[in-house]
Parts: structure tokens; C-alpha cells; sequence
């Protein structure tokens, strides 16, 4: 049994320990945003936040998570978050949508480390998140749309 | 009667003579006096640090290697100030405080609490035993160690440890990290030499 936080809520998961947070979120908790892409961590679909950093869920065990704080794509709050899916809205980033999910929470990590991004930072973070519809350049100026809304 | 010295002689030895996951022990030297005992004792200690585990987070440059081809770490990743990665993408957004075997097929993403580069200034890759066994020694690269910081570290510390245990996938160090502790002890009790050029 594997006591955490969901966005705010307790839950307790009855589950083995080496099943992968995104298992658990999907089928489990039915929090179906966030997305499986490769189950290896190497394509960034199934990011969320674990205690408030960007964290791959499909390599992730809820064993290792007790008393951990995880948020999803459905909750993700704060500014940075607001900003990043207004952007997100504004520019039409999303192709087919299915790796969206991840780049959002990647971004919003970003902007929670560092609010004023270059393009550089803004490669170096979103590097490890694969869109087959190369939606790359809206993200990046998503993004920097984002900051400048941040900003003010 | 010669067969019959040699079997003697076998058992007569202690067990850790023998060489431990294709590492000789300290003892295997005991022949060798001087100098050339403490760069043969090096030479040893670098069957573990020229290792794959180990110098794909001694990379030259600003990116982990990965794997025992040693390719280019996937996803790119970078150092970062701290050589924990980039904002947004450190390495703890995917290594975990412990090796997780994937759940969709063979194989494993390796994980040690903490997981991260070894600084640019104690870079391996493309260095030579000479050039490494400098730098291990040179306070201004070692992250100001000295020789009893170095012995410490190579013995005792859980990441370079996590070489001896990298999970499914990944082939170990040699030996163990007690043989190689020992081994990096007897090099510096010998006066810590180098190998030449």
C-alpha cells in the first residue's frame, strides 16, 4: 500500500511496487491525460510533477513514491501553468495532441526554474519530449509567449 | 612431485589472490616491488575507471554517454550548471534513486540517489591511464581530494558503486568495489605512481 498525493487529494494505491505511476494514474485513478508513448523513457508523453519537479512516470514505481506530492496534467496549477495552456491555446500548438500533455508539463517546469527562457533553455528542457507532429517551433514560441505574459 | 607443489602451493594461498570478476587483488602484485608495482597496481584500478560505467559520466564535453558502445546519451541531454542536467530536464526527470526495470519489454533505466556528472574538470573519455592517474592527483581537477579523499571516494561512494550494479542491460566493473578500494589503497601506499606518457 502506497499512501501520496494526487493534485491535493490523498489516495492510497493497492498495488505492487514496481507498477509504473502512469499504470496507476490511467487505470487506477482514471486520470487518463497523461499519455504513454515509449514506456522507456524516452519520449516525455507521460511527464508529470513528483514534488514539484518533472518527473517520467513511466519509469517511476509507486513503490517509491510514499507520502510523495504528484500533479497531473488534469490539475497542474500556478501562473506558470495558466500561462503555458493559454499560450498553448493562442498559438494552436497541438497537432494529434497525443504528446501535448508532456510538453505542457515540461514547460511549466521550465518557467517554474527559469521564467524567462531562451531558446537554448528552452531546447535543453524540452529535448527529452518527442512530438511525431514536429509541433516544435509553436511550442518554442509558445513557450516564449508564455514567459512575456509571465513577465507582465 | 612438481603437481603435487603447485596443488600445495594453491591452497596454501589466500582466497582473495585470486582474481574477482576479472580484477586481480592486491596480492596477485606481491611479486612486484617499487615503482613498477604501484603503476601495475594503477594499471589495474583503470580495468574499472576505463570502464564504459564509468566514463559515460566522466564524458569530455557537455553530454552523458550511455550504453557499453558508449553512444551519445538518448535522450540528449545536457550538463547544466550544476551537472544535473538543464532546467526543466534534470537528470532526476528520469533516473530514479534506484535502477527500474522497464515493464514493456528487456532491459532497465538506471537510477542512484544522487545521479549525476562527474564534474567537466575530472573528464575521462579520450584521456590516457597517464593522463587520468594526473588528473586523479591534481587537487585543482579532483575537486580538491586528497589522496585519502580519492581512496574514500573510489572505495565508499554509492554511485561509483552503482557500477557494480547497474541493473539489467548494463554490464558491471570488474571485480567488486572492495577489490578495487584495496587496489586504489595499495596504489597510493606504494607512492602513487603513473604509468608513463
Amino acid at each position: 500500500m502506497t499512501l501520496l498525493t494526487v493534485n491535493g487529494e490523498e489516495v492510497s494505491l493497492d498495488l505492487p511496487e514496481d507498477t509504473p505511476l502512469l499504470w496507476a494514474l490511467r487505470d487506477e485513478l482514471r486520470l487518463t491525460g497523461t499519455k504513454f508513448g515509449c514506456g522507456i523513457a524516452q519520449c516525455g508523453a507521460c511527464t508529470v510533477m513528483v514534488d514539484g519537479m518533472p518527473r517520467r512516470s513511466c519509469v517511476t514505481p509507486v513503490g517509491t513514491l510514499e507520502g510523495a506530492s504528484v500533479e497531473t496534467i488534469e490539475k497542474v496549477e500556478g501562473p506558470e501553468a495558466k500561462a503555458v495552456q493559454d499560450a498553448w491555446t493562442r498559438i494552436d500548438v497541438p497537432q494529434c495532441g497525443w504528446c501535448q500533455s508532456g510538453q505542457v508539463m515540461s514547460a511549466t517546469a521550465l518557467l517554474r526554474m527559469n521564467p524567462a527562457p531562451s531558446d537554448e533553455d528552452i531546447d535543453n528542457a524540452m529535448a527529452g519530449n518527442i512530438c511525431r507532429c514536429a509541433t516544435y517551433v509553436r511550442i518554442r514560441a509558445a513557450i516564449h509567449d508564455a514567459a512575456e505574459t509571465l513577465e507582465g | 612431485m612438481r603437481r603435487l607443489t603447485l596443488i600445495l602451493a594453491l591452497l596454501a594461498a589466500p582466497l582473495s589472490a585470486e582474481t574477482v570478476n576479472g580484477l586481480r587483488t592486491v596480492e596477485e602484485f606481491d611479486g612486484m616491488e617499487g615503482e613498477d608495482r604501484s603503476v601495475a597496481l594503477f594499471e589495474e584500478v583503470l580495468k574499472v575507471v576505463e570502464h564504459p560505467r564509468c566514463l559515460n559520466c566522466h564524458p569530455k564535453g557537455d553530454s552523458p554517454l550511455q550504453g557499453d558502445a558508449m553512444e551519445v546519451h538518448q535522450p540528449p541531454v545536457v550538463r547544466g550548471a550544476a551537472d544535473f542536467g538543464a532546467p526543466g530536464m534534470n537528470c532526476t526527470t528520469c533516473h530514479g534513486a534506484e535502477n527500474v526495470a522497464f515493464v514493456t519489454g528487456d532491459g532497465s533505466i538506471p537510477g542512484h540517489e544522487p545521479w549525476q556528472l562527474a564534474p567537466e574538470s575530472m573528464a575521462w573519455v579520450g584521456l590516457s591511464g597517464a593522463e587520468i592517474c594526473a588528473q586523479l592527483k591534481d587537487p585543482e581537477r579532483n575537486g580538491d581530494r586528497d589522496l585519502a579523499e580519492i581512496h574514500e571516494h573510489m572505495a565508499e561512494d554509492g554511485l561509483v558503486g552503482w557500477g557494480w550494479h547497474p541493473g539489467e542491460g548494463r554490464e558491471p566493473v570488474p571485480g567488486t568495489q572492495e577489490v578495487f578500494g584495496e587496489l586504489v589503497k595499495a596504489w597510493i601506499d606504494t607512492g602513487a605512481a603513473c604509468p608513463a606518457g
